[in-house]
């Protein structure tokens, strides 16, 4: 166990106005702090140089699964087993509930959050391929206002997001437009479960329309979503190669470059054969 | 009546304990005034130590630090050749390696004391893998950068290249494997120049600790005490290296006048603690016409790291079991032990044979085919029998019928069955599917005139009530030395499972019973306490205190006679080797092991076309041992063995990166999880060994050797592809299916 | 920074302690509440050896600052069965053989138990899930597998 402890700040706001004024107060100084699955993971490795943390655990507001006719709202809160457990987003996003089913063991799912899954920014997360291909848009909270944004925007660059220093992403909504799609998923990781992946791909597509949407993470700086695979697709093409070109995977302790493309295009097959 | 508890499921003897969360493991102790101890580590494999910074901002003058200059005794750590400093002083030779020692009440403030302190070094020309190590143009240890060197020669294997009608050779690499042991190590000292040293603390050797511990305080046996507390995992890890922090926290408590604990965290006991050592071996096989072995030349080499701790041992068995459980008339066997800039590797289950059998047995199955006979008919036309020699001159003299065992494992595995189908149905399939099988055998105990140079020795008391304890150094560290040692006392007096305790170990309390390593905890051990207990039950109806078919009642009253008239009921035992046992250390020949266990594993795998990814789909393991003690520790023991066996097949690849593991954290570093395990089939023989406790062999490591070939030989049955490294990541894999039109 | 007050109910009953708000509530479990059957294995949450029950939920315990477990319900190990009778997971460990070096034990219970109390009659493949998150390098799993299926009335593993 590698920190300071008692270098490190963490308050817990009452209510959600709280944390937002405490925020805008002094912008970057207070950072949000979820069900602490990856914090507490650099934390304890002695990597986590920030060291102001506002709780936002206990606020409700940013809780709950709203289900609307033409969209899903999630509060940033939503746990991978509260996922797991709505029927409606088993039904309709299989990918994310995928996606849920394989991040860690139970005891992460119950923890880990879909805004903290977001916002950590890790080209490696496993929920973030699923919510590009979902179309996904996220609410960016602060004293000031709200501001819905797209999710495909919101990763600019390695662990760098679009999140200014005095907001908080507070809800996500997905629109339910995913009927008579084809779903497919498929997390490759060091082993079958608990496993940080390297290579993750998410892919729908609908046979009547020809519409394809893919997704990856892990082998970009940002989780990517590959619009220029799916024009190559859309023309008539296999894709292989616009993915090829689209992707930038990288050699790291866990897996290679050359692995890493060859099996996103194997899953790109697969998934325009499935 | 006949009183029996040989192969009765008794319930662990530590077990309620272990399940209420009672047990308590080093960390879980806290002793008055007890401070904290941590360890500043060389950032570089090999250099010159300049000076060493201490940062600002941290309260210097409250911690207690420790340097070489402070060591009383020697400045190394006991074991085979003294070359392992305790502490750093004027050079480095790997990174990690222990250079100064802190202590203070407060663990917080300690660790942030430890990153303050700078160790400025001058950096020297060093040497990462075996390669370099060979090729020796850095000289990083004596004068060849050899530990050690192994020379075994049987026949005349010159002569036999002209009769060949085939050679076959091959190379093959295993890469290095941490234990990863979830309890990581620790221990708690108190210690004073006025009362000697006294440690509590994980690991598996208390006497191995008492003796550093005396080379390093320069006191005598009785000044030195070594307690081992439940520990929470070995496996070989904890067989040398709690020596190491053992002397660390005395002399943090020496020192500082109080209780000092030191508890590595994961990351530590991953870069700072030992490993399996990586291993090369080349083989070239004369091979008849009809698939007889004529001569097997092997030159076997392992990275020892930067000292020679256990290298010559590891090396030693690896040695002995390079030419398996075949005859071949002329064997000759080249083996070194090499040095390199790496965290001195260790004891890992196994201990050099999985090494050697993963070459030999993927070598055989590429002799096999360069024969065009199945690796099955490869094998059964070479197998051991009663009569014919090992590679060292070993006579066999038990019954053992390899060809039977390997019968009954392709039957249970339904082995050609499943060749046919998966012939038939690979070639239409995105996921190809592959049956592979390994035979080997594994000696129990230590090495030709090891357990007569250990001298081990055994104690069982009685109190006056009939409660039995027994006195041994074996460390309980879930393999069950608790229970089988109890059990087999419990059978020979005849007293029930109940009644027997077993003394925690205790260098102030037990005798040594020799080290909890080499599968000898049963084999060896075990007979010593059969003896012991018999020896206090002659005790007894010597003097008449004790008829035939005596009631536990009846033994307690004459527990309480004896003591009543005597003083303390003991009963020792000490080590003879079974007769007609003949080692020669010079030529390194003759009968190498009391006894062997023999097996046959077979494994089926699906490899996917998509990811190159392999999952273990079921496993076999057969095998004879002797006599089966304890089915569910037994079963547990080979169970536990085959999964730790397929991680180091499939998962476990320490990236190494100038000397130090880049992947020291369990998020990297992949063992199989609960969904990673196949379905484990676990199948025991029994033909009795004499010298054994109730015939009982050594199994605790056998079931290391047998899965990482046999996976292999599955992926090759699946693919095609011939694999002669492992770990098999997905990414060997893949490069190895690219480069083939599979 | 200064320490904060919190309150836990720990195995049913109430306890305060003082703690650092980032502390791991693993530390503050082992040391200031004394209950020592919930163990560190990785500080990183992948081996599961601290395993807990959090408001009823498995949980890391090294991973959970102290200050967001203030009110909350933690079950450990000392909670599961009681000194006069074991648990029927605890029981079933101890005839199956689902302990070797117990280190993994308590984490390995707790998580059993959590399984068990959400999916009474789990199939293999819910049980080799629902124990993913708990290592165990002794036992090769096979017969914390039948220790589990033991206790839940099941007898032998269902294929």
């Amino acid at each position: 166990m590698r920190a300071y402890i008692p270098g490190y700040e963490l308050c817990a706001p009452k209510t959600l106005t709280e944390a937002l004024e405490r925020m805008a107060a002094e912008p970057g100084r207070w950072r949000p702090f979820a069900g602490g699955t990856d914090l507490m993971v650099l934390l304890e490795a002695g990597k986590l140089h920030h060291s102001c943390f506002l709780s936002i655990w206990r606020l409700r507001e940013l809780r709950g699964i709203m289900i609307a006719s033409d969209s899903v709202m999630l509060g940033c809160l939503t746990t991978f087993t509260d996922v797991l457990n709505d029927e409606v987003l088993r039904r309709e996003f299989p990918l994310l509930a995928a996606a849920a089913a394989q991040t860690g063991g139970v005891a992460t799912q119950n923890r880990g959050t879909l805004g903290g899954n977001i916002v950590n920014a890790s080209p490696a997360a496993d929920t973030p391929p699923a919510l590009l291909v979902y179309d996904a848009e996220v609410e960016l909270l602060s004293s000031r206002g709200s501001r819905w944004l797209s999710y495909h925007e919101f990763h600019t660059g390695y662990k760098t997001t679009r999140l200014g220093a005095d907001e908080l992403l507070a809800r996500i909504r997905l629109p339910r437009n995913t009927a008579g799609f084809l779903h497919y998923y498929r997390k490759v990781g060091t082993r079958n479960a608990q496993a940080i992946s390297k290579v993750c791909f998410a892919g729908v597509r609908s046979q009547p329309s020809g519409e394809v949407r893919i997704a990856l993470g892990s082998v970009a700086p940002v989780p990517l979503r590959c619009w220029r695979t799916e024009a190559a697709i859309r023309e008539g093409g296999d894709g292989l190669a616009a993915l090829a070109a689209e992707i930038t995977p990288i050699d790291d302790v866990r897996s290679t470059a050359a692995y890493r493309l060859r099996v996103s295009q194997n899953l790109l097959k697969a998934f325009l054969h499935s | 009546m006949t009183y029996s508890l040989v192969g009765v499921p008794v319930p662990r003897k530590e077990g309620r304990d272990k399940v209420t969360g009672k047990a308590r493991y080093v960390d879980d102790l806290h002793f008055e005034g007890m401070i904290y101890g941590t360890t500043v580590r060389s950032p570089v494999a090999r250099g010159r130590i300049k000076a060493l910074h201490f940062g600002e901002g941290i309260p210097w003058q409250d911690f207690t630090i420790v340097r070489a200059s402070d060591i009383p005794g020697q400045n190394h750590i006991a074991l085979i050749l003294n070359d392992q400093p305790c502490l750093a002083e004027s050079i480095v030779n790997h990174p990690e390696e222990p250079v100064l020692l802190l202590a203070h009440p407060d663990r917080y403030l300690l660790e942030d004391a430890r990153r303050a302190v700078e160790v400025e070094t001058e950096p020297l020309p060093a040497v990462f893998n075996l390669d370099e190590s060979l090729r020796r143009n850095v000289i990083i240890w004596g004068e060849d950068n050899i530990f050690k060197q192994y020379r075994v020669e049987k026949g005349d294997v010159d002569s036999a290249w002209d009769r060949a009608h085939l050679i076959v050779e091959g190379e093959y690499h295993t890469g290095a494997q941490e234990q990863l042991y979830i309890e990581t190590n620790g221990m708690i000292a108190i210690a004073s120049p006025e009362r000697g040293v006294a440690v509590w603390g994980s690991m598996q050797c208390p006497y191995y600790v008492h003796k550093a511990l005396k080379a390093v305080f320069d006191l005598t046996d009785e000044q030195v005490r070594v307690i081992q507390t439940e520990t929470g995992g070995g496996f070989g890890g904890k067989e040398e290296y709690p020596s190491m922090i053992a002397a660390h926290a005395a002399l943090l408590a020496w020192k500082s006048g109080k209780p000092v604990k030191v508890v590595y965290d994961r990351a530590e006991d991953m870069t700072a603690t030992t490993k399996r050592h990586p291993s090369r071996t080349r083989h070239r096989t004369a091979v008849s016409k009809d698939g007889k072995l004529l001569a097997m030349e092997i030159d076997f080499v392992i990275d020892g790291g930067a000292y020679t701790t256990l290298s010559p041992v590891v090396l030693s068995r690896g040695t002995i079991h390079a030419a398996g459980p075949y005859h071949c008339p002329n064997v000759r066997i080249n083996s070194r032990a090499l040095a390199t800039n790496t965290p001195p590797h260790g004891a890992f289950r196994g201990f050099g044979a999985p090494q050697s059998i993963f070459a030999l047995e993927r070598h055989l199955d590429k002799v096999a085919a360069a024969v065009g006979l199945g690796v099955e008919e490869l094998r059964r036309r070479n197998f051991i029998s009663k009569g014919q020699s090992t590679a060292t001159g070993q006579v066999i003299a038990e019954e053992i019928d390899m060809p039977a065992l390997l019968d009954r494992a392709l039957r249970e595995s339904d082995y050609r069955a499943k060749c046919e189908r998966f012939a038939r149905e690979n070639p239409g399939s995105r996921v190809k599917r592959g049956v592979g099988l390994a035979s080997f055998f594994h000696g129990a105990g230590f090495t030709g005139s090891g357990e007569r140079y250990l001298a081990s020795v055994v104690g069982v008391e009685a109190t006056s009530e009939g409660r039995v304890r027994i006195l041994a150094s074996s460390t309980e560290m879930g393999q069950g030395t608790n229970t089988i040692l109890t059990q087999i006392a419990a059978q020979t007096l005849e007293v029930p499972y109940e009644q027997m305790d077993i003394v925690q170990p205790d260098t102030r309390h037990v005798p040594n019973s020799g080290p909890t390593v080499a599968s000898r905890t049963c084999m060896v051990v075990g007979k010593l306490v059969e003896s012991a207990a018999l020896g206090l039950k002659h005790t007894l109806t010597s003097l008449g205190l004790l008829k035939d078919g005596y009631s536990f009642a009846e033994f307690a009253r004459a527990c309480s006679s004896y003591t009543a008239q005597h003083g303390p009921l003991r009963s020792y035992s000490q080590y003879q080797p079974p007769p007609g046992i003949y080692w020669d250390d010079e030529k390194y020949q003759g009968d190498a092991y009391g006894a062997f266990a023999w097996a046959v594993y077979v494994a089926e795998v699906s490899v996917d076309s998509l990811t190159y990814e392999t999952r273990v789909e079921d496993f076999v393991a057969v095998q004879e041992v002797g006599r089966v003690i304890h089915p569910v520790l037994a079963t547990g023991q080979i169970e536990g063995g085959v999964a730790q066996a397929i991680g180091y097949a499939l998962y476990e690849k320490v990236a190494w990166e100038k000397g130090r593991i880049a992947n020291g954290q369990m998020t990297n570093y992949i063992i199989p999880t609960s969904m990673d395990i196949p379905p484990i089939r676990v199948i025991f023989e029994e033909r009795p060994y004499l010298y054994g406790p109730m015939g009982a062999k050594g199994i605790g490591e056998l079931p290391m050797d047998g899965p990482a070939p046999a996976i292999l030989s599955a992926i090759e049955n699946a693919t095609g592809l011939s694999l002669v490294s492992i770990p098999v990541t997905p990414e060997t894999l893949m490069t190895a299916w690219e480069g083939t039109d599979a | 920074m200064r320490k904060v007050p919190i309150t836990l109910t720990v195995n049913g009953q109430s306890r305060t302690a003082s703690v650092w708000p980032m502390e791991r509530l693993l530390d503050v479990i082992r040391q200031q509440l004394a209950l020592t059957g919930t163990k560190e294995g990785c500080g990183e949450g992948e081996c599961g050896a601290c395993s807990i029950l959090l408001d009823g939920q498995i949980a890391n315990s090294c991973l959970i600052p102290a200050l967001q477990a203030d009110g909350s319900e933690i079950t450990t190990i000392e909670g599961i069965g009681c000194s006069e009778e074991l648990a029927a997971v605890q029981r079933a460990f101890v005839e199956c053989g689902g302990a070797q070096c117990g280190i993994c034990t308590p984490g390995m219970i707790i998580a059993a138990v959590a399984l068990l109390r959400q999916n009474p009659e789990p199939s293999e493949a819910d049980l080799r899930q629902g124990l993913a998150g708990n290592l165990c390098r002794c036992t090769g799993y096979m017969r914390i597998f039948e220790a589990v299926m033991n206790a839940c009335g099941e007898g032998r593993l269902r294929h």
